[in-house]
């Protein structure tokens, strides 16, 4: 269950991760592995579901558009990407860490591409949050009458 | 007799060629780019996106772009390109209590817990033109403070505890899909949901106003509106598991509106809910009003004739697609047909007067 959350985790960051920088990061990495496509990288859509009232059943809110890639590297291990947008350079560049991730190569991949990323991407959620809490209401109450 | 015709493949060849020069606008001043579009232009691209019912910011730019910043026509674009994507699959339902929310404000509770967030809003402001956005201006940075934690749980709970509010039945059905169906009566709430997030945002807001101003009146408060962003998860066949496939803008709107209670149910508060890609307040408000208005049948209303409440009436006219692909194909050849109708009127014309001047024909 452990990894399976793990595995999650990684592959969420890679499909919410902004493409130019994901496949920045992966561009620095030189210990690349041989590997053959199983899926080559193909665009297109998922229809998101929201909740009627916000927690009742199920509706059809729209479309978005991701692309999706499976790759088997030279070890064996394979690797999936579903990730968010057109991009096929970040969904190869996805699959490819996803399948090193299940590898001994793990750890130096954690440290180059999702560390950063993640750092990143908590950051600039970070500094949106700060803005939004400047604009939260203080409200205070003006004293009238007598007593 | 049907002659067809052929010809004006020149004519249209210049007159594409003059839109794309006419789009460049004067040469002289520097072409927009795309990220221009989406990075400055947010809340059309935010429209489009809604509308066109797909979620991807760089594509509704580029539409806006190619539409000459006609939205409708931007929209269609986006429309036909959706149509050319292979669908991957269905998300699980977005989780907007998790919102990472921009803005978030009630209009019923001054102190819920979270807070009242403004966000980057127009209220407030003086609507007076600022000629400063004229010029070149660096723009001061937004001030910060230091975050909350802590849950941002939907103001409607706090009803919901009190048994004030309706609740929600809850239900595991796969929705019917638009995109997959034609749009049939009678239309489930899902089913109208769907078609009202994407539908135009002028006749909903229209829509909306109406049951504001008295036709079929459910006076409504905005018990909160929130604006922010949601992870989207999936389950994926090949894993084996669910993971988020990414992160989306959302408007969620949710009303609290009156009602006396029924011949079935107590005195409670009622709900309307709207639910919209991208930062669109207006347009998650008014779906908000006109789902409640839907709603009467199963709240056990009287039907008062309103347009707001005539599902078909509001579900068949929603889509601006649609609409603008009907009312514009008038404008295109109908010689053919136009040549029978004026034949029929000559040969009407020409009985009535022999009609009228019996004794002239004779």
């Amino acid at each position: 269950m452990h990894k399976i959350e793990e595995r999650k985790g990684w592959i969420g960051l890679l499909a919410k991760a902004p493409a130019d920088r994901l496949t920045a990061l992966w561009d620095k990495v030189t210990d690349r592995p041989g590997f053959t496509f199983l899926r080559a990288p193909e665009i297109g859509g998922a229809m998101v579901r929201g909740r009627m009232g916000g927690t009742g059943g199920a509706f059809n809110l729209g479309e978005m558009t991701v692309t999706r890639c499976s790759v088997q590297i030279d070890s064996g291990e394979v690797g999936h990407a579903y990730v968010q947008g057109r991009d096929k350079a970040k969904a190869e560049a996805a699959a490819l860490i996803d399948a090193l991730m299940q590898t001994k190569a793990a750890d130096g991949i954690r440290e180059a591409v999702l560390v950063p990323l993640e750092l990143e991407m908590t950051s600039s959620k970070v500094a949106r949050a700060a803005k939004a809490a400047a604009t939260k209401v203080d409200f205070f109450t003006m004293v009238r009458g007598e007593d | 007799m049907y002659v067809a015709v052929k010809g004006g493949e020149k004519a249209i060849d210049a007159a594409h060629a003059w839109l794309a020069e006419e789009r460049r606008g004067d040469v002289t001043v520097p072409e927009l780019s795309v990220a221009q579009i989406r990075e400055q232009m947010a809340l059309a691209v935010n429209r489009v996106m809604a509308e066109g019912s797909l979620y991807d910011p760089d594509l509704a730019a580029l539409a806006i772009k190619q539409a000459r910043g006609d939205l409708i026509e931007a929209i269609f674009l986006i429309r036909a390109y959706r149509t050319t994507l292979p669908r991957f699959g269905y998300s699980n339902p977005v989780d907007t209590e998790k919102m990472a929310c921009d803005r978030r404000i009630s209009a019923t509770f001054k102190d819920a817990p979270g807070g009242q967030v403004l966000g980057p809003t127009f209220d407030y402001t003086h609507r007076l033109l600022d000629f400063k956005l004229a010029a070149d201006g660096e723009v001061p940075e937004a001030p910060t403070r230091e975050t909350q934690t802590g849950p941002v749980p939907h103001i409607t709970d706090f009803l919901n505890q009190e048994g004030l509010i309706q609740t929600e039945p809850t239900s595991d059905e796969a929705p019917r899909d638009l995109t997959r169906e034609p749009l049939e009566l009678p239309a489930d709430r899902a089913l109208r949901l769907q078609s009202l997030t994407r539908g135009d945002e002028g006749f909903i807001l229209g829509m909306a106003y109406s049951t504001q101003r008295g036709y079929a009146r459910n006076h409504a408060f905005v018990g909160e509106l929130r604006i922010g962003t949601c992870a989207v998860e999936m389950d994926i066949p090949e894993l084996g598991f669910a993971v988020e496939i990414g992160e989306i803008e959302l408007t969620e709107c949710e009303t609290v509106n009156q009602f006396a209670g029924s011949k079935t149910e107590p005195p409670q508060f009622t709900r309307g809910y709207g639910l919209v890609f991208g930062q669109t307040e207006r347009k998650a408000i008014s779906m908000a009003l006109v789902d409640r208005a839907l709603r009467w049948q199963e709240m056990g209303e009287d039907n008062l004739g309103a347009a707001a409440q005539d599902a078909e009436f509001v579900l068949y006219h929603a889509d601006n697609i649609q609409a603008t692909g009907f009312l514009e194909h008038i404008k295109l050849p109908h010689y053919v047909d136009f040549q029978s109708e004026l034949e029929l009127v000559r040969k009407m014309r020409a009985d009535a007067q022999a009609q009228t001047m019996p004794e002239a024909a004779e």
